[in-house]
């Protein structure tokens, strides 16, 4: 089980904005986090990886305290269970594909974990190569598993096939998946692509100007390609907040949260039907 | 034949200035790339005060300072059994000051232009400071280093307001190249003196050479 209650005060673009969320999800899964860019993504993670300091966060992973700010905890990325797959990358230039490898393991770590990622990422032709030398997909491969050497319990990935070609992309979802698996791991992904997160998370969770949006299964988020993505649903729960309104649908099979404004909130009751209709910034009641 | 030591001297204090230099810069530098302080301003206008005051001010300010008769230099005398005014050692302290800009600037942008993600991959790699720095970014910025390195150096064969101030004219001991040059001029010795500027000028001229071959361009940035 993984806690995240985090708040930060942010300078976008647009002004100060107040990253404020508030997640619980099982450990196993493969969390995916979506939005607009600006919406607060990267800043959530870097958070949870401990490169960011959150102004106000209680952040557990199990039962190990990552951060409390009540109790003045705060480990540092060094001491959090994590993977963390830069958009860039972030291979070292100076290291060949094995030494990248080598010199994540821990000290007294056994090195034949090294062989075996090497052998499961079939990076075996590329190991004594450096970086700079690798395509992007083969770049990608070599930071996924640079960053389990250590075995991590969560792995973090930002918007990790953003740099790769399509055909490419679809052989790395796959080897992404079957690594969550394999190794047990909690994964949070940031994307923009509906088919990846369809393909990958368990849970998508929307992001907009710092606030959660929606969360649900990606199928509940991304309703099955209807171009104007308009759908009807029977409210089965509202719950007021300060701002706005979390209604909760039943669609089809599926239950779905929508985040509404007050505005559009006002009126409305459970057993009500809704049709709801996907635009820029949300969702519009109809 | 003209008297070698002035050029060996110069060589000697270019070198110690350069290893101690490299020593202290490496942590300014460091701070100076990463650190987010406010009065970071401040600490970076006084390592590039070098670049634009007179040498002779410099020297001038380094002189009262080390002077016995003030509280200062009788305190380092006292203690450290330290005179750093007409002596090999003030010199080096001098050097030292005046060349800091070219050590620590390179270094400094070095570390700035990394990707900030290879720091925070090693830390998250369960790495600590020093050995990111060791095995990451030292590395990783070989020719800012160089660069550094051989502009401290160079620079330090270069300087002579400074020592005139501090070090004066002491044969063997603070009559380095650039002051024997001026001193043979004075006493209308053109011969010796074309020889110490021959040896400085082509010595000097290989040096940056060296360097733009190695680092193919990278020297650029740093001269304005």
């Amino acid at each position: 089980m993984m806690k995240l209650a985090v708040q930060k005060r942010l300078n976008s673009p647009t002004g100060e904005m107040l990253l404020d969320v508030n997640l619980e999800f099982e450990r196993g899964q493969v969390i995916g986090l979506s939005g607009r860019s600006g919406a607060g993504k990267t800043s959530l993670l870097r958070i949870i990886a401990g490169l960011f300091a959150p102004d106000q966060a209680l952040i557990q992973f199990d039962d190990q305290v990552w951060v409390d700010s009540n109790r003045r905890i705060h480990l540092r990325p060094q001491q959090r269970k994590i993977g963390f797959v830069f958009q860039d990358y972030a291979l070292f230039p100076n290291m060949t594909v094995r030494q990248n490898l080598e010199f994540a393991l821990k000290q007294g770590q056994d090195s034949k974990f090294v062989d075996e990622l090497i052998d499961i990422s079939e990076l075996g032709q590329l190991q004594d190569q450096y970086p700079t030398t690798l395509s992007g997909g083969q770049q990608q491969r070599v930071a996924l598993a640079r960053s389990l050497v250590q075995r991590p319990q969560l792995l973090l990935l930002d918007e990790p096939l953003s740099a790769v070609d399509q055909e490419m992309r679809k052989k790395l979802r796959q080897h992404i998946i079957a690594l969550h698996r394999q190794f047990d791991l909690t994964t949070i992904l940031i994307s923009h692509d509906q088919d990846e997160l369809k393909q990958m998370a368990d849970q998508v969770v929307v992001l907009d100007a710092g606030k959660v949006k929606q969360i649900g299964s990606p199928e509940s988020i991304f309703p099955n390609n209807t171009p104007t993505q308009q759908f009807q649903g029977t409210i089965a729960q509202i719950e007021q907040v300060s701002d706005g309104a979390w209604v909760e649908l039943v669609v089809g099979t599926q239950r779905l949260k929508v985040w509404v404004s007050t505005k559009q909130a006002a009126g409305l009751e459970p057993g009500q039907k809704l049709s709801l209709q996907a635009n820029d910034s949300g969702w519009l009641v109809k | 034949m003209i008297d070698w030591s002035p050029l060996l001297l110069t060589f000697r204090l270019a070198l110690i200035t350069t290893v101690l230099l490299f020593v202290v810069s490496l942590p300014l530098a460091y701070w100076l790339a990463y650190s987010k302080a406010r009065f970071k301003a401040v600490v970076e206008a006084l390592v590039s005060m070098p670049l634009v005051l007179p040498p002779t001010v410099l020297g001038f300010y380094l002189l009262l300072a080390f002077s016995p008769n003030n509280a200062f230099g009788q305190w380092l005398e006292a203690n450290l059994g330290l005179r750093l005014v007409f002596s090999f050692e003030g010199l080096v302290f001098a050097s030292m000051i005046y060349s800091l800009p070219f050590m620590v600037h390179p270094i400094q942008s070095g570390l700035a232009n990394l990707s900030p993600s290879l720091k925070e991959a090693a830390y998250i790699l369960g790495k600590s400071r020093w050995t990111t720095l060791r095995r990451v970014l030292l590395p990783n910025i070989k020719p800012s280093l160089l660069t550094g390195i051989v502009l401290a150096f160079a620079h330090t064969i270069g300087e002579f307001g400074v020592v005139l101030m501090i070090g004066g004219n002491i044969p063997g001991l603070t009559k380095v190249a650039a002051i024997a040059v001026y001193d043979e001029v004075e006493s209308l010795n053109y011969a010796a003196a074309n020889q110490y500027s021959l040896v400085l000028f082509v010595i000097s001229f290989i040096i940056l050479l060296l360097v733009y071959l190695f680092n193919g361009g990278h020297l650029k940035r740093f001269w304005l």
